[in-house]
């Protein structure tokens, strides 16, 4: 029996023993930069979904007429040149000579095609074409975009306006993105035919992604590509930190998206890792419900302290945002005063300026307002969706408690969460708003707009918090150009500085975590470019 | 025999209609999956269009219903998530997830029983101590732990195999396994332990415990007094003795490996089935959740079945006697 056993204990030895060494092998392989995140993108469909687990696959592999620095300054893309003819009328001059992966000339067609699809009703492109009328071929390298309204900002919302083959499209029987009324799966949930930079060699959900460099992509001609040498990529999603983290550290990973903040202390001190940061373009707020009589859950009956602009101010002043940096979100936060940061449109460091951290002044004016002994709410909170989001919560939760506002934190996963806020079902609550096509508009438009039911306006707004003049605002931003369009943004960040419609907190900051041979330049919409990357 | 199976078979179908009314029910708190399909930027009207093109405005108990029927039919729709169809993920992910439980259900039985036999001989000699202590960590330690610790000492610390995923697989049909290539085999060996060895320290416990009942009774002691040999005294006459209750917990355990393997699955992003639930949870895709625990259940069903039927074959007294009598 005994020997059996130590036979059967050598086994497994000898079985643990063989691999060593394979992951450093695999990772010399022929400048194959392996990467994960927590998520994998639902679906390839270039116009189905509109966030940014889909869109950091898909900007590998396919254009856009307008495309991106790793800065997010606009550069040309599939058009090398663009103009308005008349406001409403903008033209674009396409790249000549391009192909799709799969051979197929990139033509006017294709263009017009793929404006057709991201206005698709299944679309989930639509805020980025919402002004846009048709697309009209004019010759096989030109293309008109007709506007319903003047539009300033087309040129920031085409960079994400992914453009696709007409041919294939049509071969493949998908027209039109994804339609949830459809019982069969689309050929594009899993295949992928663009023009960009990687080409897709093969596709396992939640699993694999493999791709390879496609020689023929124009942009490596360019100066600034000249460097990148990645050759194949392959991205597989790791749902847990720890294993995400161990992968980096056992060297099957080279390159991860979202290393989890505890880790970064012990990332930074360990050999051949790098971890670089930058600011996201993504701002963390607490909304308030201003619009009820009497709030839901409160213990304030018969009127809603959070009309009161005094107790608004209150709680900005109790929160110490200094504090939730430092001990909360280990330093990788930029505290702020307003809601998007600088590399977005219409940003100006003069109205982002926070109420000073002053409980004695919190107490004070909460006491003006009426409410000397404080009162009682519940702060809603999503749990998994930004980074510590429900600790966010809590250090708010104990700070308003210290001049007397008795807070109770309710913090669900995000998909219970988002569903409760979209019903209105909530008092104050903690979001984060993401600003893709970089310009201020879309910041008040979703979330300080009155809600109209049009497309957008108030949308994300449910505090419904309105103000006609911040609306006035909103409707010369949507329209005006050039100064008087900058002057009304400065004008409706004022507003937001004074009316304390939220109580801003931070932009979040975003840590890349790589193999030092990897080089990946920092991207503030957290959507690596390979193209732009090297492995030494 | 025919006539029990059948009452079996109508036995189990309340069950099953139970578990889809209890999940079903249940989906009204994980989240509204139109809010994460909709993402960021969305109208009313598409809003309204997207509830009623997944049925989601009418009553209970008519969506209810239509679950039921389309299920009985095999047809659980698409995912709302993935935009594929629910049978195609089950079918693609269930063949990572059975060979896992396997595997590890192998694993503990080829270790777990003759660490049991061994510990019930020799209960006072160390290593028999040592086992024992052994399976208290066994027991005790939450498999993400037990999980996270072999990641930490075999991956990171000595980079003897991987920490994440299935390797290299093959196909054979639409069974995809990493049974055959080197890198496959390596990446199971974490997972298996991992999910193998609350069920090893159970067998090893439950065989003990067998063992040392059976070595008490007369017909052991006839057998030493004839004289046989130690090893058919153990082996032939104890060991076959004690394996009724192994069997049976082994049987149900197999449905718990496979039931439970979500939490070994999340923690070596293990791409079966219990990664895929998870995932849904998530983002609450109602179609690939209720598969998924319609399929548990009817794995659970189907498996006390086999038990019951393996009962009948191994104890003669259950054909006699009806039921009467235990082991």
């Amino acid at each position: 029996m005994r020997r059996t056993l130590l036979a059967a204990a050598a086994l497994l030895g000898a079985g643990l023993g063989l691999g060593l060494g394979a992951g450093e092998a695999e990772a010399q392989q022929n400048r194959t930069v392996r990467w994960s995140a927590a998520g994998d993108a639902n679906t390839l469909d270039p116009h189905s979904q509109n966030i940014g687990t889909v869109a950091m696959i898909l900007q590998q592999m396919y254009d856009t007429l307008i495309t991106r620095n790793a800065d997010l300054s606009l550069r040309p893309g599939l058009a090398t040149e663009w103009r308005t003819v008349e406001p409403t009328r903008w033209r674009f001059t396409l790249r000549q000579g391009v192909r799709f992966h799969e051979g197929e000339s990139f033509t006017a067609d294709d263009v017009v095609f793929s404006i057709n699809r991201a206005l698709a009703p299944t679309s989930n492109f639509g805020i980025f074409v919402d002004t846009v009328e048709r697309a009209e071929k004019v010759d096989d390298h030109t293309v008109d975009i007709v506007l319903k309204i003047a539009d300033p900002i087309l040129p920031n919302k085409l960079a994400s306006v992914y453009m696709v083959s007409r041919s294939w499209h049509e071969k493949h029987n998908a027209v039109r993105p994804q339609n949830t009324r459809a019982r069969e799966e689309m050929y594009t949930v899993r295949n992928a035919n663009g023009t960009g930079a990687f080409r897709l060699v093969s596709r396992e959900g939640d699993v694999r992604t493999v791709m390879r460099r496609n020689e023929d992509w124009y942009g490596w001609r360019e100066p600034d590509n000249t460097n990148a040498n990645i050759q194949e990529l392959v991205f597989r999603p790791i749902a847990s930190d720890a294993t995400r983290i161990a992968g980096l550290l056992s060297g099957e990973v080279d390159f991860v998206l979202d290393p989890p903040l505890q880790d970064l202390a012990r990332l930074r001190n360990a050999p051949n890792i790098r971890v670089v940061e930058g600011p996201e373009i993504r701002t963390i707020f607490i909304a308030m419900d201003t619009y009820r009589d009497e709030l839901l859950y409160s213990d304030v009956r018969g009127r809603n302290p959070m009309k009161d602009l005094r107790v608004r101010q209150a709680l900005y002043h109790a929160i110490d945002i200094q504090a939730i940096n430092r001990t909360t979100m280990r330093g990788f936060s930029v505290p702020t005063g307003t809601f998007f940061p600088p590399q977005v449109n219409g940003y100006t460091a003069a109205e982002d300026v926070r109420l000073p951290f002053d409980p004695a002044r919190a107490r004070a004016l909460l006491a003006e307002a009426g409410y000397p002994q404080g009162f009682g709410i519940t702060l809603d909170c999503p749990n998994n969706r930004y980074i510590n989001d429900e600790q966010i919560c809590q250090a708010i939760a104990a700070m308003w408690a210290r001049v007397g506002v008795r807070t109770s934190v309710r913090a669900q996963p995000l998909a219970p969460f988002f569903a409760q806020i979209q019903r209105d079902d909530v008092s104050v609550y903690l979001l984060g708003w993401g600003v893709p096509a970089l310009d201020a508009l879309y910041s008040f438009q979703s979330l300080v707009a009155t809600r109209n039911g049009a497309q957008g306006d108030g949308i994300w707004n449910y505090g419904r918090y309105s103000n006609p003049r911040m609306d006035a605002l909103i409707q010369r931003m949507k329209t005006e150009t050039g100064e008087s369009r900058t002057a009304a943004i400065h004008e409706a960040l004022r507003i937001y500085r004074e009316d304390v419609p939220h109580i801003p907190l931070h932009h979040q900051m975003i840590p890349w975590a790589m193999r030092s041979n990897v080089h990946v330049p920092h991207a503030a919409n957290n959507q690596p470019f390979f193209r732009f990357a090297r492995v030494d | 025999m025919f006539a029990f199976i059948v009452s079996r078979v109508l036995q189990a179908l309340p069950v099953m209609l139970t578990v889809a009314l209890l999940s079903f029910a249940m989906f009204a708190y994980v989240g509204d999956p139109v809010a994460i399909m909709l993402g960021q930027d969305y109208t009313e009207a598409q809003r309204t269009q997207l509830i009623s093109d997944l049925g989601l405005d009418q009553p209970f108990f008519v969506q209810f219903f239509k679950f039921v029927v389309n299920a009985a039919q095999g047809e659980f729709g698409l995912s709302y998530r993935l935009s594929r169809p629910v049978a195609d993920l089950i079918a693609e992910r269930a063949p990572a997830t059975l060979e896992l439980a396997l595997c590890a259900a192998a694993l503990a039985l080829a270790i777990g029983v003759p660490m049991g036999v061994y510990t019930g001989l020799y209960r006072n000699s160390w290593l028999s101590r040592f086992f024992l202590t052994f399976s208290l960590i066994g027991v005790s330690l939450p498999t993400f732990l037990i999980g996270i610790l072999l990641i930490l000492t075999f991956s990171v610390w000595l980079g003897w195999l991987p920490s994440f995923g299935r390797g290299d697989t093959i196909r054979w049909g639409w069974w995809s396994t990493g049974l055959a290539t080197w890198s496959g085999l390596k990446a199971l060996i974490l997972p298996a332990i991992t999910l193998g060895l609350f069920q090893l320290t159970l067998i090893m416990r439950l065989v003990r415990a067998e063992m040392l009942e059976v070595l008490r009774t007369d017909y052991i002691k006839f057998a030493r007094a004839r004289g046989l040999t130690n090893r058919a005294v153990h082996f032939g006459h104890a060991l076959k003795n004690t394996l009724v209750p192994v069997i049976t917990i082994t049987g149900l355990q197999l449905g718990a490996i496979i039931a439970f393997a979500i939490v070994t699955e999340t923690v070596f992003q293990w791409p079966g089935m219990g990664l895929l639930f998870i995932q849904s949870v998530g983002a609450a895709d109602i179609p690939v959740m209720s598969a998924y625990l319609l399929l548990i259940a009817l794995m659970f069903v189907t498996i006390n079945l086999i038990v019951d039927l393996l009962y009948y074959a191994v104890d003669p007294r259950l054909r006699i006697g009806g039921g009467k009598g235990g082991h």
